[in-house]
């Protein structure tokens, strides 16, 4: 067992842990936030992305104790008192999402890729959401969602 | 799923990271960035005792110019390869081909040094080094070595490190005021390459005065494409590229697997050597 210090999403949590266990397994099973789903397995998916030290990364793909001493936002920690952040709001409106398994995961991404390009054109939102699936194909609303997001004026 | 049970250590150096690996032995693995290696352990494929995590160790990471050429450490991720100045402006086919690798979530863990010291030959980045003639530094119990790309790619995933060697950093020769592309023909936008060129082309006067070409995913190590980077010299106009390129899949030995025969991946060589080579040549 190893011995991890973690914030995740404001708050810091000390834990011993295998090291084997995955960081999207710590979240979910030993903290409790369901709010970050496990999709493929594979790293091809994306459903399990969270921010890791201001960066999206797939959590399925990084051990906790890699996350040591780190700072963990999930899509839990996007709401501040109930109240939706605006790319959140922004899913809700343009209803981006069907079955919404894949929807935290884009919503980290988009989140991720707003805040490098914060005037993205269609185009760069399909190519910034590459590793994010989702198996509805409701892509069309998603990528508007992101652009209205981003304060872009969106047609239809 | 869940990884096989392993013991873990995180070294401050890499003098500690290089005898927690030879204590280790053929059981030690090591982690960067852990793109290549979770997938590995989640699906149950690697069954290491002791995994070694040099993801901290501080000097491994960054850019730096150095004399002729550019240094890069083992840890830089390929997040910060593509943005990077330096890499930008003197090795730019490296900047683009990693581009082209996974997605962004991908692209902030997975490192230079992982990805070339896992040895994959359908992974983008062996046969950019290859192309770009570059070297790699290892340390082990009995020093430092420079390793060139042309030794370093053995067979299927493996390197010519030893189990206690760690790749530190790669040398990459200076190539400003060659053109490049990267040119990757893959099923579905992550999926990795079928096959993929790396071409790199000084021209003088209009025509090609030398050209390299490294082949992903054409043969158990990346490759590079010796006759058709003959038979590009001297090559003027786009009819002489497209004649020279059909030389690119000489010596190899392309896997046949359930995306590609061999004589498809052949084909495959032959038309993205031509228009990465266009590309490269500013003749595209």
């Amino acid at each position: 067992m190893t011995r991890i210090s973690v914030k995740v999403d404001g708050t810091t949590y000390e834990d011993e842990v295998e090291p084997r266990l995955l960081l999207v397994h710590y979240l979910r099973d030993r903290l409790g936030l369901t709010g970050t789903p496990i999709g493929c397995d594979t790293s091809n998916c994306g459903a399990c992305t969270v921010d890791l030290d201001g960066e999206s990364v797939k959590s399925c793909s990084v051990l906790a104790v890699q996350a040591d001493g780190s700072d963990v936002t999930t899509v839990e920690g996007l709401a501040h008192n109930g109240e939706l952040s605006g790319l959140q709001r922004a899913f809700h409106e343009r209803h981006a999402l069907q079955c919404g398994y894949c929807t935290p995961g884009m919503l980290m991404a988009a989140r991720d890729l707003l805040r490098e390009n914060p005037n993205p054109s269609a185009d760069d939102v399909r190519q910034g959401l590459e590793g994010n699936l989702c198996r509805c194909t409701g892509y069309q609303n998603i990528v508007r969602a992101v652009l209205a997001a981003s304060g872009q004026e969106v047609t239809a | 799923m869940i990884p096989p049970a392993f013991d873990y250590t995180r070294p401050a150096t890499v003098d500690e990271a290089v005898r927690a690996l030879a204590d280790a032995g053929d059981e030690g693995k090591v982690l960067a960035g852990g793109q290549s290696l979770l997938p590995l352990l989640r699906l149950r494929l690697a069954f290491p005792e002791l995994v070694v995590d040099v993801g901290r160790i501080p000097g491994l990471r960054g850019v730096r110019e150095v004399g002729d050429s550019l240094t890069i450490g083992a840890l830089t991720t390929h997040h910060e390869v593509i943005r990077d100045p330096l890499v930008r402006r003197y090795a730019g086919l490296l900047a683009a081909a990693t581009a082209t690798v996974a997605d962004p979530a991908v692209r902030h863990r997975g490192t230079l040094g992982g990805s070339l010291a896992h040895a994959d030959p359908a992974g983008d980045l062996p046969a950019v080094m290859l192309a770009l003639d570059g070297e790699l530094v290892a340390v082990g119990p009995r020093g430092r070595r420079t390793i060139p790309a042309r030794e370093f790619f053995v067979d299927y995933l493996q390197s010519a490190l030893t189990a206690d060697e760690l790749l530190v950093e790669v040398r990459i020769p200076k190539a400003d005021g060659w053109g490049f592309h990267y040119e990757k023909f893959q099923r579905v936008a992550q999926a990795w390459a079928i096959v993929g060129v790396a071409a790199l082309v000084r021209r003088d006067n209009g025509h090609i005065a030398e050209a390299r070409v490294g082949l992903t995913n054409m043969g158990s190590t990346p490759l590079r494409a010796s006759a058709a980077e003959a038979a590009l010299s001297g090559a003027g106009d786009p009819d002489a590229v497209a004649r020279a390129a059909q030389e690119a899949a000489e010596g190899t030995r392309p896997a046949q697997d359930t995306s590609a025969s061999p004589e498809y991946r052949a084909h495959l060589a032959r038309v993205l050597t031509k228009r990465a080579v266009l590309t490269a040549a500013g003749m595209g």
